[in-house]
């Protein structure tokens, strides 16, 4: 097999396309192109250990399977621009590539406040140059901090921060509690509490409005026009697809790169998109593409759309993965198993009670869609147990394919 | 083949147990055990374990 795989992005996602393009027969040549210059490296740490200065940096590097040592790899290079009519992509450094297949894996980058006010000691925590920067922060002895936006990876910080011995750590977030968008209500209040006890403040129906100070930030301004004093801000309030390489080529892109079924892009047989910035129809469930921000997602997706992409139309069964998520933070392990945000309207402890090692279950039409274990190992034990359920389920709906 | 999990990294996420049950399993106390050596024919089972391992702490030798 002669010609080249192009893959667009040289995270998680970008490698285990290369891994999987071999894996599913494909012998001629594979370029990754990557804008960061690490090789892959595995992001979850950043928040947690690695941030708190329990696993070093080096640790995170992606070990390339074998059948992957002959990729070209081309790190610290963005893709400017794309002509999927004429198989080509422009890197910013003017090269012209052409490809017999490109895998879009280009991820997200952090959301930032666009509020008036200084810049610098605000924070995001993406890549590992975000989290070093952090880091040296953070340990700054008697450092007050901020945490804007109170979903898994505020809450992640919050939590590593009152490890180091920060001196205050606050987290504001406009919804009345924190994750509660993912986990509902029974779960947010449990983690509040639990946060709270463990030495986090939380500001909660709280928009910010800007920054104060004048070289760096010294503090946080709210909308009601408080201030939260801070010496270091981190803001974790979503993020924005690594789209823009592909405009100009008729895709949607109103949300990351929409799939069809088989995680093609635009209709092509010779594009197809993996990881968090496809949104892709999941036949597990309702049909509703989405994009799924958790670490399996670049795996699962990677074996599917290697095979689509090597055997053409004769691809596989629609890509129906079983979402799985976990969360450490203080010394609570949050583990789920299936989509919990399709139940959030029918919610009910399963094991345990909430103020201990408890499993909660998120129901759509009386049927379980997720389970959220909250606890130490016994908890995640139990959802471990729920996940051959959720397997069996039936798809939710006629749009969903699974028999 | 000989498989080796880094233990200091392993932080009992059990995930590999899913995909290759015939090599890894939880203990008692929910921590991890695991075949060292198992058969070739488990190969393909064992990589998409260490792929899916969350700490990666994984290394399939040979």
């Amino acid at each position: 097999m002669s010609g080249r795989m192009i893959v667009a992005g040289a995270s998680l996602g970008g490698l285990r396309a290369a891994e999987q393009l071999r894996a599913a027969g494909w012998t001629g040549g594979i370029t990754v192109i990557g804008d960061e210059p690490h090789p892959p490296y595995n992001r979850p740490p950043l928040s947690k250990e690695v941030l708190a200065g329990k696993a070093s940096f080096d640790s995170l590097a992606f070990t390339p399977k074998a059948s992957a040592t002959d990729v070209e790899w081309r790190l610290g290079t963005r893709i400017v621009s794309a002509r999927l009519a004429g198989r080509t992509v422009e890197l910013d450094d003017g090269a012209v590539l052409s490809y017999d297949g490109l895998v879009v894996a280009t991820g997200m980058r952090p959301r930032r406040l666009r509020c008036p006010g200084p810049v610098a000691g605000r924070h995001t925590v993406r890549t590992i140059d975000d989290a070093q920067v952090l880091r040296d922060e953070l340990i700054r002895p008697g450092a007050r901090v901020v945490v804007v936006g109170a979903g898994f990876i505020g809450c992640e910080v919050a939590a590593t921060a009152v490890g180091l011995g920060a001196a205050e750590v606050t987290v504001v977030d406009p919804l009345p509690l924190p994750m509660v968008a993912p986990l509902g209500e029974p779960l947010a209040r449990e983690l509040r509490r639990r946060h709270e006890e463990r030495g986090v403040r939380f500001v909660l129906g709280a928009g910010v409005a800007g920054f104060e100070g004048g070289d760096r930030v010294t503090g946080v301004v709210l909308a009601d026009g408080s201030v939260l004093r801070a010496d270091v801000v981190v803001e974790s309030v979503g993020s924005v697809a690594n789209t823009e390489w592909l405009e100009g080529n008729g895709l949607d892109l109103s949300d990351g790169v929409l799939t069809d079924g088989q995680l093609r892009v635009g209709g092509r047989p010779d594009v197809v998109a993996v990881g968090d910035v496809a949104r892709f129809p999941n036949a597990r469930y309702d049909g509703v593409p989405r994009r799924v921000e958790h670490w399996s997602v670049p795996t699962d997706s990677a074996k599917h759309a290697a095979k689509v992409l090597v055997a053409g139309d004769a691809g596989p069964a629609p890509f129906a993965p079983l979402p799985t998520f976990w969360s450490d933070q203080h010394d609570f392990r949050l583990q789920s198993f299936g989509a919990p945000a399709l139940g959030l309207g029918d919610i009910r402890v399963l094991d345990g009670d909430l103020t201990g090692d408890v499993l909660v279950g998120y129901h759509r039409d009386g049927l379980l869609v997720g389970v959220v274990a909250l606890g130490g190992l016994s908890a995640a034990r139990t959802a471990a147990r729920y996940r051959a359920e959720l397997l069996q389920q039936p798809a939710l709906t006629p749009q969903g394919a699974l028999s | 083949m000989k498989v080796v999990v880094d233990m200091n990294k392993c932080q009992d996420h059990g995930q590999c147990v899913f995909s290759a049950p015939d090599v890894f399993r939880m203990d008692d106390d929910g921590r991890l055990a695991y075949v060292p050596d198992p058969d070739d024919a488990l190969r393909d089972e064992v990589e998409e374990a260490a792929d899916v391992c969350p700490l990666q702490a994984i290394r399939i030798e040979d």
